[in-house]
């Protein structure tokens, strides 16, 4: 059963068309995510699923309601964390989830008390009563997420909510999100973090130049290109990189003390690797066959939709 | 979603409101000083009765003090980008500026109430009435709307709005009576009429003195009346504005 779903949405700024006739529809339960480069749309999408934004033409549904039509029903089934920190830094952490509480029509003992959960599980309760501007990045983006959550809603919208965050809150928010998302409430999630996407989405969309360019499980979308399958080597001692465009090597990265070979066979490349270290009297350090990364489906599939 | 629902939604916005943006020493300050400088400009070395002056005082009091913070609402909140966290809660527009228009009016009556306290005790007399008191409520409510019709264009600088504001607001104050009383001021009284800062001077100067170019009970309605227009027009043209401010 769907509890998102997009119906030809198109977003035009002054003639400039940020989204075009997209559609898409989110089961309930699932992590979906939207993929994509900077100025893709995805903040434009978001926005009109959100009920922030009117489309210029096309429906949004959020579960049985239409966005445009019932946005305060719509609304109430969502908590939002939009790209940009936005708590209220003149208010405390405790007041600002409070606020959402009561914007949200969360009975007086039942937001104190949500409140004061979400301020322990996201380590911020014994800085509940500190206004938000003495709070680093990764502490504001923690009471954004804790507003976010405090109407228990179905469906969570999330713009970017690890974008430039510290390793340790970037794990916090990521392990909420799962812990949310095994309870029942639907994740809708954009990034341009390829590997957000690997890690935590059941299934994604490849948006670029306001189009969707391709939707499905992640697993599934790199079998889509199985052809740049690759092989991950690690010599003891520096080679000539020429010497390693053996036949069938479609292409060679280098990144850091690596290499990384894009072939069709890898089983065909391997004897090569290991004849190659024998007579040049090198070492294989490391060595390691790779199947498609999402980030390989995502360039292909971006290079492959121009605008 | 029930009528009295949005209104809780909105009183937590004004509670909001007053926790940031009002109680705060300078704009308490400023709701107070400036109309006491302008009360002391105008009254130096004239002959004009202070009962009079000091009515001019009180009208200017209210209508500095909420038009004071309602422009800048939400420039700053778009800025801060707050307004698009708002706008993405279940709550109307006209919930989240009925909100604003709320804590504007708590703050002009809390600066009225002060202001009023000292007159009485200046001027030894009774002075507040039942039609004073609606047309406080009515008045503050119109004031405090003015203000938000002001933040309307979609601008996220709020000192490019407080600029409008202040060309707006002291043309106003020098059209409604504030310094002269309305029969002397000759053709420009009939400008007058469009203030709705007139009437409600005229109210207080009922209440201080006992004169008035209107009865009371016409100050009040023309007070409701204004509020209601400029209420209506300020939901409208942030809802025509809206898409601009994201």
């Amino acid at each position: 059963m769907d509890i998102i779903r997009a119906v030809n949405l198109v977003r035009e700024f002054d003639g400039f068309r940020a989204v075009d006739e997209i559609s898409f529809q989110v089961e309930k339960g699932e992590i979906f995510g939207l993929l994509g480069p900077n100025g893709a749309g995805k903040t434009t999408t978001i926005r009109m699923l959100t009920g922030v934004l009117k489309p210029t033409r096309g429906r949004a549904y959020i579960g049985n309601h239409d966005i445009q039509e019932s946005p305060i029903r719509a609304k109430q089934m969502m908590g939002i964390v939009p790209e940009m920190a936005n708590a209220y830094i003149d208010l405390s952490a405790m007041n600002n989830l409070l606020l959402m509480g009561e914007l949200y029509g969360v009975g007086r003992d039942q937001r104190k008390r949500k409140a004061e959960t979400l301020l322990k599980d996201f380590q911020l309760y014994d800085r509940r009563d500190d206004k938000v501007k003495t709070f680093s990045k990764g502490m504001k983006q923690r009471v954004i997420l804790g507003m976010a959550l405090m109407n228990d809603a179905d469906i969570l919208f999330l713009d970017e909510p690890t974008g430039g965050l510290d390793v340790e809150s970037t794990r916090l928010i990521r392990y909420i999100i799962r812990q949310y998302n095994q309870s029942g409430t639907t994740i809708f999630l954009t990034t341009h973090n390829i590997e957000e996407a690997n890690m935590l989405c059941d299934r994604t969309a490849i948006m670029n130049y306001g189009r969707i360019v391709a939707v499905d499980r992640p697993e599934k979308l790199k079998n889509t290109i199985q052809s740049t399958s690759s092989v991950e080597i690690a010599f003891h001692k520096a080679v000539n990189e020429d010497d390693l465009h053996f036949e069938g090597v479609s292409s060679m990265e280098k990144a850091g003390d690596k290499y990384r070979l894009f072939c069709k066979q890898v089983e065909k490349i391997l004897p090569k690797l290991v004849r190659y270290a024998e007579e040049t009297d090198n070492e294989i350090l490391s060595l390691r066959t790779l199947g498609p990364s999402l980030e390989d489906v995502f360039v292909k599939l971006t290079e492959e939709n121009p605008a | 979603m029930s009528f009295f629902d949005q209104l809780k939604r909105s009183a937590a916005i004004a509670k909001k409101d007053l926790r940031i943006y009002y109680f705060r020493g300078p704009v308490i300050i400023q709701g107070l000083l400036i109309p006491a400088f302008l009360f002391l400009s105008f009254s130096f070395r004239r002959d004009v009765a202070l009962d009079f002056l000091l009515s001019g005082l009180v009208g200017m009091a209210l209508f500095f003090a909420v038009s004071a913070i309602t422009p800048v609402i939400a420039p700053w909140e778009t800025r801060m980008k707050t307004f698009e966290r708002l706008i993405s809660c279940p709550i109307s527009l006209w919930a989240i500026l009925l909100g604003d228009i709320m804590a504007s009016m708590l703050f002009g009556l809390f600066i009225t109430l002060f202001i009023l306290v000292a007159s009485v005790i200046i001027l030894g007399a009774q002075i507040i009435t039942l039609p004073l008191l609606a047309g406080i409520m009515a008045g503050s409510f119109c004031f405090s709307a003015f203000g938000t019709l002001i933040s309307a264009p979609p601008a996220d600088k709020p000192s490019d709005i407080m600029l409008i504001s202040t060309l707006i607001k002291f043309p106003l104050i020098f059209i409604s009576g504030v310094f002269a009383p309305l029969y002397e001021m000759g053709a420009a009284r009939f400008l007058s009429y469009i203030s709705p800062l007139t009437y409600y001077t005229d109210l207080v100067r009922h209440a201080m003195i006992g004169e008035a170019a209107f009865p009371p009970a016409t100050n009040v309605l023309a007070l409701a009346g204004f509020a209601v227009v400029l209420y209506s027009a300020a939901v409208a043209w942030h809802r025509k504005n809206l898409d601009k401010r994201f």
